[in-house]
């Protein structure tokens, strides 16, 4: 039993089946991220929640309340948009008490609570501004403050930061990250953006297709993608995913994977269960970060390999420079150091830290459990 | 050598832009020609105008045309002057304008915000109500007036214009919110609104430029009207323009042409009021600022 459970939730519009049978439980003061490409139904399940879409069939409880037919208003949720939708005819201060007017609260408690989220937010100097005069940043937080005013159970938040340009999106993720930890809410989040999931989240759903890929810590998804689209959606540059096939060497399953020149490197797997996949193609998942110089190589790793194939292109980006090589027949680009001694055209020796390397069935797509 | 061909690309725009408005003074000086021949006649004495000369400015100004349209011309076989039928076409306007606009509104409030099986197709046929001409609602509608026992009165009239005017009004409101963000009207629910409120608390107060459409519309069409307002008021609920036709086909003694011009423009005011009035709140932006910036 959970704080916020969603039990076999499925929303169909018409014949159409959108949300497939989702299961999660949400603890209290937990902050979930609903990630994935538009259209894979994070929207939809955020606003089921909400209780803005109907269930067609399935459960979702809030403190152990069954919510299906229940009005929004009547949830103790709140909810901040992507547009913020803020009221353009009221001024910050009665957006941010709209909502305690609207379910009785008298006057002068709804000024209490309006000056408490104002010093909390520092909005207190725009309360008699429309929402018109504000910038983006400022809607934002007055888009918060009209959520946080109502001290709900369950925060949802629907791509708030997707309006924002590149640098204040970064302060105001920081900054909702900072308003969990201090106020210990639990938050449903959702957004397309990998970064901001990884980021936020002490947990993440990744979506697509209006599935559930797969549900789990920043970390677990990460490292132990459960299949490709997972594998390949988190994650930036993309996790390299190229065709390889194991092989037994020394008793042991390597990755044997064709070079540049059409050579083969036989790169050996931390994972002893892959011997029951001797001779067989697989999908090899190598994150760019792991394909690094010798010098630059994780040192903690006990399973380093080596392999010399010709680099293709290389890209400095500052703190990094990203190199492309042909792998597998793949374009596969390393994640190396910025002072990483690389030229286009040589042929250089990679370090590859296989204990992060995963394996994937070419068939299902999902990831061999190691 | 190029200075000097900027100069004449300079001089010919000049040239061009003399000529543009030299043309639109003479269109807007053609167009305001029958105002001008209304105005100059109703401050003339009746002679001045039988004496020939409609163009020329009145030798003898007089106010006295305006007062007798007003109060005292022959209208059918009362000499009441415009009066008290001016005051049936504000009674018959205002109601009328006021509900068709507000009916219009919450129709497409319901029609954008509260979707339900089949609205596209309920819209389409309220659309239709714009094509129906009048002439084909007549004779139903006076069946109607009498089934409910309104036939001849004011409140008949405004009732028929209300019913008419509706399919317009819910085709300006619909349109203007089909573009009004959802997601305020879910961020309303969330906080507790329910339906009237969020339409009287954050629809209508963002609805200023239609509202002034519509009620512009509405209100130029309705005291216009002649066609209803023949066939279903009786005498003492007759709008203006219908008093307006029987001021000039009364044919008794003579022809007061400067009187006709007076209580042509009488008639005529209450709508170009509300432009100059009204028009200036046709602003726009009124939404800006509720949706990213």
């Amino acid at each position: 039993m959970g704080f916020l459970d969603i039990d076999n939730a499925t929303k169909s519009y018409g014949s159409v089946e959108v949300l497939h049978k989702v299961d999660i439980s949400v603890q209290e003061g937990e902050f979930l991220v609903l990630v994935g490409p538009s259209g894979c139904g994070k929207s939809t399940l955020l606003n089921m929640i909400a209780g803005l879409e109907e269930i067609t069939s399935g459960e979702i409880r809030i403190k152990d309340q069954v919510m299906n037919g229940v009005h929004p208003s009547n949830r103790n949720i709140a909810m901040v948009f992507q547009s913020y939708a803020l009221y353009p005819n009221m001024t910050v201060g009665q957006n941010i008490t709209f909502g305690l007017e609207m379910h009785g609260v008298p006057k002068p408690e709804r000024e209490k609570a309006m000056a408490e989220v104002a010093k909390l937010l520092q909005i207190e100097q725009l309360l008699d501004r429309k929402p018109g005069q504000l910038s983006g940043g400022q809607r934002q937080r007055v888009a918060m403050g009209r959520a946080l005013v109502r001290e709900p159970d369950v925060f949802l938040f629907d791509e708030p930061l997707s309006n924002l340009d590149a640098k204040l999106r970064v302060d105001m993720r920081t900054e909702i990250k900072k308003l969990h930890q201090n106020l210990g809410t639990t938050i449903v989040y959702v957004t397309h953006d990998q970064i901001e999931a990884m980021t936020l989240s002490s947990r993440i759903a990744v979506m697509n297709g209006g599935y559930v890929q797969q549900l789990g810590t920043p970390q677990e998804i990460y490292d132990t993608p459960a299949n490709i689209f997972v594998a390949t959606f988190m994650g930036s540059p993309a996790m390299n995913v190229l065709p390889a096939k194991v092989v037994m060497l020394n008793g042991r399953p390597h990755a044997e994977v064709a070079l540049f020149d059409g050579s083969m490197a036989q790169l050996p797997f931390s994972q002893d269960n892959l011997s029951h996949w001797d001779g067989r193609d697989i999908l090899l998942g190598i994150r760019p970060e792991t394909i690094t110089d010798m010098d630059g190589a994780d040192r903690k790793s006990s399973n380093i390999a080596t392999m010399t194939n010709r680099i293709v292109v290389t890209e400095p980006a500052g703190s990094d420079t990203f190199v492309s090589m042909q792998l597998g027949g793949r374009d596969v680009i390393a994640r190396m150091r910025s002072d990483a001694e690389v030229a286009p055209g040589q042929d250089f020796t990679f370090a590859v830290n296989m204990e992060k390397a995963v394996a994937f069935d070419p068939e299902t797509e999902n990831r061999i459990q190691g | 050598m190029s200075q000097a061909s900027q100069d004449t690309a300079i001089r010919t725009g000049r040239v061009a832009r003399t000529l543009i408005y030299l043309v639109l003074l003479l269109f807007a000086l053609f167009y305001l020609l029958p105002l001008y021949v209304m105005l100059v006649n109703s401050v003339k004495p009746l002679e001045e105008i039988t004496g020939g000369g409609m163009m020329n400015l009145p030798q003898v100004f007089t106010l006295e045309p305006w007062f007798k349209a007003w109060s005292s011309a022959q209208i059918g076989v009362d000499p009441t002057g415009l009066k008290p039928y001016f005051w049936n076409s504000i009674k018959m306007v205002v109601p009328a304008v006021i509900v068709s606009t507000v009916l219009g509104a919450l129709n497409g409030y319901v029609l954008t915000k509260w979707r339900f099986k089949y609205d596209t197709i309920l819209f389409g046929l309220m659309l239709f109500a714009c094509f129906i001409p009048f002439q084909i609602v007549l004779i139903p509608m006076a069946r109607m007036l009498g089934i409910i026992g309104l036939a001849g009165t004011t409140w008949g009239l405004a009732l028929v214009h209300v019913v008419y005017g509706i399919g317009f009004t819910t085709l300006y409101f619909r349109n203007y919110y089909a573009v009004f963000p959802t997601e305020l009207i879910r961020a309303a629910q969330i906080d507790g609104a329910g339906f009237f409120q969020i339409f009287w608390r954050i629809l209508l107060p963002s609805s200023g430029p239609i509202a002034v459409v519509s009620i512009i519309w509405q209100f130029t069409n309705i005291w216009n009207d002649f066609l209803f307002g023949a066939s279903f008021a009786d005498a003492n609920s007759q709008p203006m323009t219908v008093a307006l036709n029987n001021l000039v086909q009364s044919s008794t003694g003579v022809k007061e042409y400067n009187v006709h011009f007076a209580g042509a423009i009488l008639a005529a005011m209450p709508t170009l009021l509300v432009y100059i009035v009204a028009g200036r709140y046709f602003v726009r932006g009124l939404m800006a600022g509720s949706v990213k910036g």
